[in-house]
């Protein structure tokens, strides 16, 4: 260990933080960077100083979510957590957030790290960091452009969890993909999942729907949403694994409602944001840390009280009228964003925005495997599009069959031209690089009525 | 009433990128018309009947899919290449259309094709992907396609005639200017998922000669009210092709 050098670091990368923040930015990766630039051993040497254990969340869909969740609580429960909550999810976002929580002589104080990693990210983490638990909440298409298939995703995920051999997984174990890692795994492993059929039947395009250990199809008891749900092989015994956290006994009509089983115990949920996918993300943090702490006090307070992420699925009061913002990166996400809109019975209007940054994936075909079609049955008076690639969404929207759909380029006057129509619910679904505009651009609306 | 039937091919294992919007436009653009469509979906252990077909799709998935495909189509060759020869529509996406090639070279084994078209891939460093604009005649009327391209192989078509010559992009290889084959009334692209929605010239030559190869006589197609798809096409092609 080389202390002045660490301290240095620390310094350097606090100094960083605090210029991007007097710049207005959000970003907290170059700070990470220059940290790890001036003591290459400044991430390994703080994670080593984590006094309990550090758990990690990947997966496509979920992750930030999950990892806040994680991360409420513990410190609930009193302990002191090191986290990457703004979603900075590579090597220098992590390596930022432990920096961020040590002192100016580099030094940690912390029970826990809840650190979210992406899927690519995480063999470049774990050469610093060693989990003692993975929690991983699926797996779907998403940003095709940039790691162009879904298997080249598991495969470094597969990577990443030989580096940590020791590593309790956690997984989903309703998506075959996830449960994957567990099967016949060195890993100890423990499952999730909704242990009911809840009757969301949807048309979409569904992924691994053959096994991924033998190739034969799987047979399905029932669905949950693309290839979540109950399901056994074929070919050969790979099947959805014995659930030790379930939920049973859903009501989605008013938020979510649902019973938890856990070992040794279950309690009723009850929660205001909307949409099943948060069954999985309630359910995998809950497990996280039931497992880390064997204590289930204050989640019912945790969890009802939880303000979910910017833009997911956050409400706003605009003019009297109620707009709900969510973020949707890929049809998975987006198809889950409908059923929550058809979910509820209210009149109202939709805008969706689609961008093509390179951070959303410049390939936006995947549209095309969003069921915009079941919008027809969402009772929807008025339909907005807007974004970089309004008019691909317009075009989406005609072979939905929807007609009469607005075309507004300008993310702002979309948004005020929603707002103006007179029905008093407006659902805005938005992809990555619309969601901080957005929301922004909400904020204000929201502060200038 | 005249009524297209449109097979679908293995959709369970081919459904890389938004393949459904090429059904979706071919579907619709029949029964916006007053005609009839009907689609029928193969999975991997049904035999194709090709005569009953009027439209093949055939779309793209990852490699280790597009091997399980390539072995049962094998099987199929012989009728397959019979529809194609006698001027059966067939569109071919991504791996679908180097599948009709002769062989796809990887660096350790060489996957056979189906040799209805004379053209040959090899996987290169590297994958080409983004967006594409092309220039093409198709029955004597020229115009652009747009569209989005991600293959790391690199086709060479040798004596065919491409689909069109690339405005913006990387085509078939990125070196010869070319993208994809158009054959008889074939059409082999690497221009994914939802090609025919924001290029409704080449939705209604498939549908078009389609028709013609059912009822005989050429069939006229009723014009449509084409502004968004125009729009978006056009989006793309001022986007990337502005100087072209």
């Amino acid at each position: 260990m080389n202390t002045i050098r660490r301290i240095l670091a620390v310094w350097v990368c606090k100094l960083a933080i605090f210029g991007s923040k007097l710049l207005g930015k959000k970003g907290s990766s170059k700070p990470g960077q220059l940290a790890l630039l001036v003591y290459p051993g400044i991430l390994r040497e703080l994670a080593a100083s984590v006094r309990r254990e550090i758990l990690v969340v990947c997966g496509t869909n979920g992750k930030t979510t999950t990892n806040n969740l994680l991360d409420s609580l513990l410190r609930a429960q009193g302990y002191r957590v090191v986290c990457n909550r703004v979603g900075a999810n590579m090597l220098y976002g992590v390596c930022c957030a432990f920096v961020d929580s040590a002192n100016l002589w580099g030094k940690l104080d912390a029970d826990f790290a809840c650190l979210e990693v992406d899927e690519a990210s995480a063999v470049k983490v774990f050469a610093h960091v060693t989990p003692s638990r993975i929690l991983i909440t699926n797996l779907f298409r998403d940003q095709l452009d940039r790691y162009g298939e879904i298997d080249i995703t598991i495969d470094y995920l597969r990577r990443a969890l030989a580096m940590a051999p020791d590593a309790q997984l956690i997984l989903n174990g309703d998506d075959p993909l996830v449960a994957q890692f567990g099967y016949h795994s060195a890993h100890d492993c423990v499952y999730v999942g909704v242990d009911q059929d809840v009757g969301i039947h949807l048309q979409e395009t569904k992924e691994g729907r053959f096994c991924a250990i033998c190739g034969a199809p799987l047979a399905y008891d029932y669905y949950h949403y693309s290839q979540l749900g109950s399901y056994r092989c074929t070919g050969c015994d790979f099947a959805r694994p014995a659930l030790s956290f379930r939920a049973d006994h859903v009501d989605m009509a008013d938020g979510l409602r649902f019973h938890l089983t856990y070992p040794g115990g279950g309690m009723d949920i009850s929660v205001s944001y909307r949409g099943f996918y948060n069954i999985y993300n309630i359910l995998l943090s809950f497990a996280g840390s039931f497992l880390a702490t064997g204590d289930t006090g204050r989640v019912l307070t945790v969890l009802s009280t939880y303000q979910p992420q910017i833009g997911r699925m956050e409400t706003f009061t605009i003019r009297g009228t109620e707009v709900i913002l969510n973020l949707s990166k890929n049809p998975a996400g987006f198809n889950q964003a409908i059923s929550t809109v058809l979910a509820d019975p209210r009149e109202k209007d939709l805008l969706v925005a689609i961008n093509d940054n390179a951070q959303d994936g410049r390939d936006i075909s995947w549209i095309w495997d969003v069921d915009f079609e079941r919008l027809t049955e969402g009772n929807i008076r008025h339909y907005v599009a807007t974004g970089i690639r309004v008019d691909d969404l317009a075009v989406r929207f005609h072979y939905a069959g929807i007609g009469g759909v607005r075309k507004v380029r300008s993310l702002r006057q979309a948004a005020e031209e929603a707002i103006a129509k007179p029905t008093k619910v407006c659902y805005f679904l938005v992809n990555y690089t619309a969601n901080f505009p957005m929301q922004d651009i909400l904020k204000d609306l929201q502060k200038t009525q | 009433m005249y009524q297209l039937t449109i097979g679908h091919l293995y959709p369970d294992l081919l459904n890389l990128y938004g393949d459904r919007g090429n059904i979706a436009a071919l579907t619709n653009r029949l029964l916006w018309r007053g005609m009839d469509a009907k689609v029928v979906s193969f999975e991997l252990q049904d035999d194709i009947d090709f005569s009953k077909l009027d439209i093949v799709f055939l779309g793209g998935g990852s490699d280790r899919e597009q091997q399980l495909v390539c072995n049962r189509l094998l099987e199929q060759k012989d009728a397959f290449t019979a529809y194609v020869e006698d001027g059966g529509v067939t569109l071919a996406v991504c791996g679908g259309y180097q599948l009709l090639g002769r062989y796809y070279q990887l660096k350790e084994e060489t996957i056979p094709g189906l040799s209805i078209l004379d053209i040959t891939t090899e996987a290169g460093e590297g994958r080409l992907i983004g967006n594409v604009v092309l220039s093409t005649s198709l029955d004597g009327r020229a115009f652009q396609v747009a569209g989005f391209e991600n293959h790391g192989g690199r086709t060479h078509i040798g004596d065919h005639l491409p689909f069109g010559k690339v405005a913006a992009g990387f085509g078939n290889n990125g070196e010869d200017g070319t993208e994809g084959v158009l054959y008889k009334n074939t059409i082999g692209t690497y221009l994914h998922g939802p090609l025919l929605p924001k290029n409704p010239e080449v939705a209604d030559f498939l549908l078009s000669r389609a028709l013609e190869r059912k009822y005989g006589a050429r069939v006229v197609l009723p014009l449509l009210d084409d502004t968004l798809e125009l729009e978006a096409k056009g989006y793309i092609v001022d986007r990337f092709a502005s100087k072209a």
